[in-house]
């Protein structure tokens, strides 16, 4: 057996037994509701507003982004919180007062089903196999970044933990389906609040509040060649890309993060619509995006800032702190070093325990969302076409979907081999999503406001999207790259200064090109359908939505607006 | 359907009280918390978790009647 990072005591131990024992009892007791496939598959659109909501940023908090984002703490400093304000909150109040009601309204079961309500089947199909594809991809990456960690800090055999969690996955979501994967994605995110506050707390008393960690900063980041605030302010040093760390300018972050990858991701995501769509009404539909918000808007503080008290605990004498691995920095680390560093036998067991769930929850979420389409969109669409019987399909196709979480759950343990053996996966994965959602977001933005979109136009512009995206990932490489998977495959036509950079602009570039395309397409193409078949699905034939039977403070417009003030605010007091 | 808030309440609740009696028993314990600068982080995060539980339970219980 390998050294293991940490030594759980008994106490440590019970705390990760009661919360998996948890896990485990809301898949059993939710298992006698899941009668039929639209209980199983879209938890029966039955979720409060508020629990959609938690889920709904939960599945985005996985333990990747965590361990991720703390890192980029210590790295970018305040500069990530544009992934959590300016990179989420416009696109989240978009997706909910604009997207929401076509998402929702035309009760289509999936994105990948709007897009052949709104367009055609190849358009669904393309969609749908990509979605199924990577989304098994995804969840075998983390599966083995879970089984990795697990085999580092506590010292369990990799195979054994591998295989352990997949089990706990698979029991939950194919006992509750959607609804185990929600309830458990809003038990995680309570978890994870309560298992890192005490890290925030120690952390900034270590260093003497807020104004102690500016002022210990300045001299850290002055030798990296950067102004002394560069590390808490957010928007300051975006004038030039070479006066921040990101190495972007405030248009690349605007334009960038802010509107093509945010809009794209948030909007067009099914691992996160879904979330919404399977709330109880129209209404708790919308505002499960601006309920997920507030919290999203806060995350910053729980992880980002430890992540930057991290910085300041490396350069430090004395400290012991270090993130250094076989000579190398390795920032992922960060959040699991800071756990080692301030936690004593108890509160640890919870730290480690929120981290471990939050990697489950993340499979999970991956989970429900392949069987979904799998069985919807092409079980349903390609293999067996729905009957008469309309009670029999229903068992029929639960049936199927929970097949489809068994086969969802091994293809992902074969992912998570494959990913042991390939170690850039992870960056190649990572590139090819955002590949394809900016143009889908592109796609589907056209389809819900202009009518004249044909299926022709959203099915080449996709196509085209993508093709662009490769040609300009071949064409450019980030400073400093040393395999082809970051870009540069074709000649090297650019070098961008980081890679967040290359990233921003191979989005910008795909979605423009998409939208291009489809515009050009569509007007040279005859529209497949009539304006009847439309209604609901685009914005100029749908009926305005009325809130005045909803109480003020639970209309869509007034929750977006105190979500877009807050943003603001937050944005000004870390200018 | 199960309201979600009956499971979220139970499992704070349990864990509340686990964690709280430990941070009891070890309060004295000054080598256990040097990493905490003394503080009993156990003690507190225990009874935060405890009425975050109990209010959780109570609102289901409100409901209901």
């Amino acid at each position: 057996m390998k050294e293991a990072l940490f030594h759980l005591q008994w106490i440590d131990k019970a705390i990760m037994a009661i919360y998996f024992l948890f896990v485990l009892g809301i898949g059993w007791v939710l298992k006698k509701y899941m009668k039929d496939a639209n209980a199983f598959l879209e938890a029966g659109r039955s979720m409060p507003a508020w629990v959609a909501g938690l889920a709904f940023i939960s599945t985005n908090l996985g333990a990747l982004e965590v361990m991720g984002m703390t890192g980029s703490g210590a790295k970018y400093g305040m500069l990530t919180t544009h992934f959590y304000w300016i990179g989420a909150i416009p696109a989240m109040v978009f997706l909910a007062i604009f997207m929401m009601p076509f998402y929702y309204g035309s009760k289509a079961r999936s994105v990948p089903e709007y897009l052949k309500l709104r367009f055609d089947e190849k358009t669904r199909g393309l969609n749908a196999i990509l979605f199924a594809v990577m989304t098994v991809l995804a969840s075998g990456i983390s599966m083995y970044a879970l089984a990795l960690l697990m085999e580092k800090v506590l010292g369990w055999d990799f195979n054994v933990s591998l295989w352990l969690s997949a089990a706990i996955v698979l029991a939950y979501t194919y006992l509750g389906g959607l609804s185990s994967a929600i309830y458990n994605e809003v038990l995680q995110f309570f978890i994870i609040v309560i298992g890192l506050m005490p890290i925030v707390f120690l952390g900034l008393h270590e260093v003497g509040g807020w104004s102690g960690l500016k002022e210990s900063l300045a001299p850290i980041v002055a030798e990296k060649g950067f102004a002394g605030d560069t590390f808490t302010t957010t928007w300051k040093y975006t004038g030039t890309a070479a006066g921040n760390p990101m190495g972007v300018e405030w248009y690349g972050i605007l334009f960038g993060l802010g509107f093509v990858l945010s809009f794209g991701y948030w909007c067009t995501n099914f691992l996160i619509v879904q979330r919404a769509m399977a709330a109880e009404s129209t209404t708790a539909a919308r505002n499960t995006p601006l309920i997920g918000a507030i919290p999203k808007m806060l995350i910053p503080f729980l992880i980002i800032v430890p992540g930057i008290v991290a910085l300041v605990l490396m350069n430090k004498t004395g400290s012991g702190f270090t993130i250094m691995e076989n000579g190398k920095a390795n920032y992922d680390l960060t959040i699991i070093k800071l756990l080692e560093y301030y936690l004593p036998t108890g509160v640890l067991g919870l730290g480690i325990t929120a981290l471990l769930a939050s990697f489950m929850s993340g499979m999970a979420g991956n989970v429900s969302a392949f069987n979904t389409v799998w069985t919807y969109d092409i079980y349903q669409s390609y293999i067996r076409p729905a009957t008469n019987d309309k009670q029999a399909d229903a068992k029929h196709y639960l049936k199927v979907g929970r097949l489809a979480t068994v086969f969802g759950v091994l293809v992902s343990i074969a992912a998570a081999y494959l990913a042991g053996l390939f170690g850039n996966i992870m960056d190649f994965l990572q590139t090819i999503f955002s590949m394809i959602n900016a143009p889908l977001f592109a796609v589907i933005f056209l389809g819900m406001f202009w009518k004249r979109t044909t299926g022709h136009g959203a099915f080449i512009g996709l196509l085209g999207g993508f093709f662009v995206a490769l040609l300009h990932h071949g064409l450019t490489v980030p400073a400093g790259a040393t395999t082809l998977v970051k870009g540069g495959w074709i000649s090297v036509a650019h070098t961008y200064p980081v890679e967040m950079a290359q990233n921003f602009w191979t989005a910008i570039f795909a979605c423009a090109a998409a939208a291009i395309i489809t515009v050009v397409i569509s007007l040279g193409t005859k529209q497949q359908k009539t304006d009847d078949e439309l209604r609901g699905l685009v914005y100029s034939l749908t009926p305005k939505i009325q809130e005045d039977h909803v109480v003020w403070y639970k209309r869509t417009n007034t929750l977006a607006i105190f979500v877009l003030v807050m943003m603001v605010i937050l944005s000004i007091l870390f200018w | 359907m199960l309201d979600i808030r009956i499971p979220i309440g139970l499992l704070f609740t349990v864990l509340g009280v686990l964690v709280t009696a430990y941070g009891i028993i070890t309060n004295s314990d000054t080598e256990l918390y040097t990493k905490s600068f003394q503080y009993n982080v156990n003690l507190w995060s225990g009874l935060v978790m405890l009425v975050f539980g109990v209010v959780m339970l109570l609102t289901v219980k409100k409901k209901k009647t």
